[in-house]
Parts: C-alpha cells; sequence; structure tokens
C-alpha cells in the first residue's frame, strides 16, 4: 500500500499525533487534563440550564420551544435592566420572575390556545415567531447595549491540588444542579408532577380526566421561564448581557440531541458530555487543526448519535408499529 | 328486566343533536336518553357517527344543533372539563393512556378532580396536600384489586399488553367516581377470555358502584347480553332504540348491518 516510505512514515505520524500523543500528554500531566475536564464540566452545567429550559416545555406540550434562548435573553435583559435603574437584587429578581409568569400567561392565551391541536410545526413555526418578538421587545424596552450583570456571585480564582477553578463557575454548577434535582422530584412526585406528564403523554386524555390545560401550560412556560432567568443570570454575569445570549439555544441543541428531548437526566448528561468533550477536543486535538474545534465539535457530536442512537441517551424509543 | 335492575329517572338526555365537519354530516338529528344505572349501548357500522356521539357528549366535539342535558343542566355545547367535573369519565376506542406512566399513576391521574388541595400545597407536596395523595392512593388501591390489576402496578404501561391496558384505561376512569362512564369500544381487539373479563368488569362496575353506562361496542353476543337498552345510529341517524330484543328484529337495524338489496 504504501509504495514510498516518506509516504508511510507521515501516515505514521498524523495516526501518532491523533490516537496516541494526546493520551501520551493526558496521562503524563494529569493535573492539567483534570482541570480541562472540571472546566468542561462547569460549562456544561450551563449547556444542561438551558436544554432544561426546552426539555420542560417539550415534555409538557410536545412542542419545541424555539423561543427558549429569547426567553433566557428577555429575562436577563429585565433583570439587568430594573438593577441599572437602582432596584436591589433582590428585588429585581422577583420582579424579573413575575414578567416571566406575565410572559408565560401571554404565550398561554396568544399563542398555544388558539393553536391547539394544530401539528407540531405549525406550533414550532409560532415559538420563532415569539424569538422574533422577545428579541425586539427586549431591545426596545431596555436597549442593545451590553450590559454588565453582576447578582454578588463572588467571582474569585482558587487553587485546589494545583487546579486553578473559579468561584463562580462552581456556584453556577451548584445551583444548575440544585435546579436540576428540585425539577427532577418535583416532576416525579407531586400532583402537578403527574399532571404535566400527562398532558405531554396525551392531551386528550388528560383532558377527560379533567387536567386543566390551561394551567398546566401556564406553570410549564413560567417554569421554562425561571430556568431561563437562572441560565440568563449564569451567561449574563459571564459574559454580558447581550443580544448573543439569544444564540446559546443553538448550543442547547447538541445536548438535547445527546440527551432526548424528553428527559430531565439526559439534558444534564447530555450537557457535561458536550462540555468536557469539546474542552478536551480544543485542547488536545484543536492544535492539529488550527484550533477553534470548540464552536463545531459539539454539533459533530450531535450528528454522530442522530445516525447511531436518534432518540438520546435518555430518550424514549421510537417504535413504530406497522 | 326493568323491575329487576332499578332503574332511574333520566341521567343524561342529547337532544336533536347535528354535527357536521365543513360539509361532512357525522351526526344528523340524532336525540337519545340514558337513564340512572342502566347499561345503554350504542350501536351501529363503521361511520355511524358513534364515537363523535361520544365525544359530542363529554366535550371533545361541539354540535351546531341540539342540546346536551346532564344533572339538569342543559347546554347547547360540553366542556371537557365541566363533563369531567360533572362527573362523566370515558375511555378511547385506541387506548389513550398516560404510556409513560406506571399503571398506579395513570390511575391516579383519574383522581385529579378529587383533588382539593390548594395547588401551592400541591406543588410542595407537604402537609395536608401529602394526607390528601395518601387518601386518593387508598381509594386507587382499591380499584386496582376490583380489576385484578396489582401485579402490574408499578409497571408503565406501554410496555403492557393491549388487554390488560384497556383495563387500566377502565381503572382511570373509575378513579373519578363518575356519575356517567363512557366506553367506547372496550373489547375491541380482545380474545374471547379478555372480553369474558372486560365484560364481568362492567357488569361489576354497573351493579357495585351503581355507575351508570354508555358503550360502543361491535360484538353483538356483547351488547345483548350486557345492555338494558340499545340505540342504533346508521350514517349519522337514528334507526332504532330499544331494549336488545326488539333491536335484534328490527328490519332496519337488519338490513344496515347485512345491507339491503337494491331492486
Amino acid at each position: 500500500m504504501f509504495r514510498q516510505n516518506g509516504s508511510f512514515a507521515k501516515t505514521m505520524e498524523v495516526l501518532n499525533a491523533i490516537f496516541v500523543l494526546p493520551f501520551v500528554d493526558m496521562f503524563t500531566e494529569p493535573v492539567f487534563f483534570a482541570e480541562v475536564v472540571v472546566g468542561g464540566l462547569l460549562t456544561g452545567v450551563m449547556y444542561s440550564l438551558v436544554a432544561l429550559g426546552f426539555v420542560l416545555i417539550f415534555k409538557a406540550s410536545g412542542v419545541f420551544n424555539f423561543a427558549q434562548g429569547a426567553m433566557v435573553l428577555f429575562a436577563a435583559l429585565t433583570l439587568v435592566g430594573l438593577m441599572e435603574k437602582g432596584v436591589p437584587v433582590w428585588l429585581a429578581l422577583i420582579i424579573a420572575a413575575g414578567v416571566m409568569v406575565i410572559v408565560a400567561v401571554v404565550i398561554e392565551k396568544l399563542v398555544l390556545r388558539p393553536l391547539v391541536n394544530q401539528p407540531d410545526i405549525i406550533l414550532f413555526m409560532a415559538t420563532i415567531g415569539i424569538t422574533f418578538f422577545l428579541e425586539g421587545f427586549g431591545e426596545t424596552v431596555w436597549g442593545s447595549d451590553i450590559h454588565r450583570l453582576d447578582v454578588g456571585i463572588p467571582d474569585a480564582t482558587f487553587e485546589i491540588g494545583g487546579m486553578l477553578l473559579n468561584e463562580f463557575d462552581i456556584w453556577a454548577a451548584a445551583i444548575g444542579a440544585a435546579m436540576v434535582a428540585f425539577l427532577a422530584l418535583f416532576f416525579r412526585y407531586t400532583v402537578i408532577g403527574r399532571a404535566l406528564r400527562a398532558v405531554a403523554d396525551d392531551h386528550q386524555a388528560a383532558l377527560s380526566v379533567g387536567i386543566p390545560l390551561k394551567t398546566i401550560w401556564i406553570v410549564v412556560w413560567s417554569v421554562a421561564g425561571f430556568v431561563g432567568l437562572v441560565a440568563g443570570i449564569m451567561w449574563g454575569t459571564k459574559s454580558g448581557v447581550q443580544f448573543s445570549l439569544s444564540l446559546i439555544a443553538l448550543k442547547a441543541l447538541p445536548v438535547l440531541i445527546l440527551g432526548g428531548f424528553t428527559s430531565i437526566p439526559g439534558a444534564i448528561v447530555g450537557g457535561l458530555i458536550i462540555g468536557v468533550g469539546e474542552k478536551v477536543a480544543e485542547i488536545y486535538w484543536g492544535p492539529l487543526i488550527g484550533g477553534a474545534i470548540e464552536n463545531w465539535f459539539a454539533y459533530m457530536l450531535a450528528l454522530a448519535f442522530l445516525l447511531f442512537r436518534p432518540q438520546g441517551l435518555f430518550g424514549e424509543k421510537i417504535i413504530e408499529r406497522v | 328486566m326493568n323491575e329487576t335492575r332499578n332503574i332511574g329517572d333520566t341521567l343524561l338526555k342529547v337532544d336533536n343533536i347535528s354535527l357536521s365537519f365543513g360539509g361532512v354530516k357525522a351526526i344528523t338529528g340524532v336525540s337519545l336518553e340514558i337513564r340512572e344505572r342502566e347499561i345503554c349501548a350504542i350501536i351501529g357500522p363503521n361511520g355511524a357517527g358513534k364515537t363523535s356521539m361520544l365525544n359530542v357528549i363529554n366535550g371533545f366535539y361541539h354540535p351546531q344543533e341540539g342540546t346536551i342535558t346532564f344533572g339538569g343542566e342543559v347546554r347547547k355545547q360540553m366542556r371537557p372539563h365541566l363533563a369531567a367535573a360533572g362527573g362523566i369519565a370515558r375511555t378511547f376506542q385506541n387506548v389513550a393512556l398516560f404510556t409513560g406512566m406506571s399503571t398506579l399513576d395513570n390511575i391516579m391521574t383519574g383522581r385529579n378532580l378529587k383533588m382539593k388541595k390548594n395547588f401551592l400545597w400541591q406543588a410542595l407536596n407537604i402537609g395536608p396536600a401529602r394526607k390528601e395523595e395518601l387518601e386518593h392512593r387508598e381509594f386507587v388501591e382499591h380499584i386496582i384489586d376490583f380489576l385484578e390489576i396489582e401485579a402490574i402496578r408499578k409497571t408503565p404501561v406501554g410496555r403492557l399488553p393491549y388487554g390488560l391496558q384497556k383495563r387500566v384505561e377502565l381503572g382511570r376512569a373509575l378513579a373519578a367516581e363518575p356519575k356517567l362512564l363512557l366506553l367506547d369500544e372496550p373489547m375491541a381487539g380482545m380474545n374471547v377470555e379478555e372480553k369474558e373479563d372486560m365484560c364481568r368488569f362492567i357488569l361489576d362496575t354497573n351493579d357495585e358502584f351503581g355507575t351508570t353506562i354508555g358503550l360502543i361496542e361491535h360484538d353483538m353476543g356483547v351488547v345483548m347480553d350486557l345492555s338494558d337498552h340499545v340505540v342504533v345510529l346508521d350514517h349519522g341517524e337514528k334507526i332504532a332504540d330499544g331494549v336488545p330484543d326488539v333491536v335484534r328484529a328490527d328490519q332496519n337495524v337488519i338490513d344496515a348491518y347485512l345491507g339491503v338489496a337494491h331492486d
């Protein structure tokens, strides 16, 4: 196969660089590797937070809510706008949460109810409409500058066992984990949680046992709004509250494909895998092709998943009976 | 039969109902009555409007004409939540269960309207709501015993065979302690044994809880055995209404089922 020695040596070198050297690096410098992984995990939690908002709405109404990213932006803008007007943090948080409830009520009344029983694609298109509205409305009210957000979460860097860690990242991960645990328990063990799952499964059957679809939708969209608010605070503190916050919705897509659209644990695990995967790929394989793997690695991973396990890690297996 | 069966006054009355979708007429001027504690069968060939009638009664479809009287209230249209709150429970032709949830959880959703505690309490799942949940749980266990499905209490219903799914669906409807129970082809797709079981449960429900039952069924043997009163629909119109023996001998019914020679 390799007629010339030079070509053979080159091939070996490439294979070596792809399949051997990165792992050698990982083992020879375990502390650095750990730092990369932990950094990835912490970013992953933030992805999970965004993905969680999608999963909630998808579970309860079967709608892929394209507007989740815009809700993150809108919530963060509202919060930062209020704080810049001199409203104390705690009050601004409560008001912003209240605004998200109002958004949920309005969406239910003006968008979901008139479109009930329409095909999913129609509802999906409607959420694209909501996206543009929220983005435009948010900017009209609060302006399009980049806002600095500081809700008082400590942001110092410290060292554990040679690893550099950021206190804020730890907080973000802890808050994210707490929210996930709370929501998972809420869905599993409460009457409302059961009603939510029922609505998700079958609208008509849910109606026939007298579950109020309207209330359930408002609850779900509100909760998705709260989750958006938390995600907005985390991302906003990291990178400033600006229009691009709306685009992290796109980062949640591969997370959802990995985790499955209907699974809360899936959103978490998917987020962590994407977070770690892209950091590790960037550091160890990135230099081979000149870097910037981080931006597209997640989508490649999602694509591979779509080919081999389209329902995601935790999604319900799609079985069509013929 | 009536003297031993203790049948009461009219519970549900639909009067002169007409329903169309665009230009297609599903039901034309049908009236029928279901009386307390009776078992009323609605039969007819495919496309006769039986399921549409059930959907009108529990508020999924809104008829253009006619009135529905239930529990003394006259309405032009029913709404699903009003129907559920008023005591109408139903099952579906193609089993509409919450497939991801366990048998127990599915039946618990039937108790949904009986749970009166404040929304916030429910969200927190503490205090009074917790106690209430336990009381309902006890009632549901009773239904599970009644339907002999103890063994599948924790199984996600998506994994159950069809016959058992139908039984769970009946359980969910019973959990609401309905005044009127509507069953849409409860025995469709079942084997003989499963049919016998289902018949027994329907009769027992009627006997023990005094539940009024309206059912759609294709199996004539079952219909004639179970029902006090049979309504026959064909092409959206009512062609017969009476006790089983009379309906069975009715020439219109025989024509509708077997076809009629056009000469």
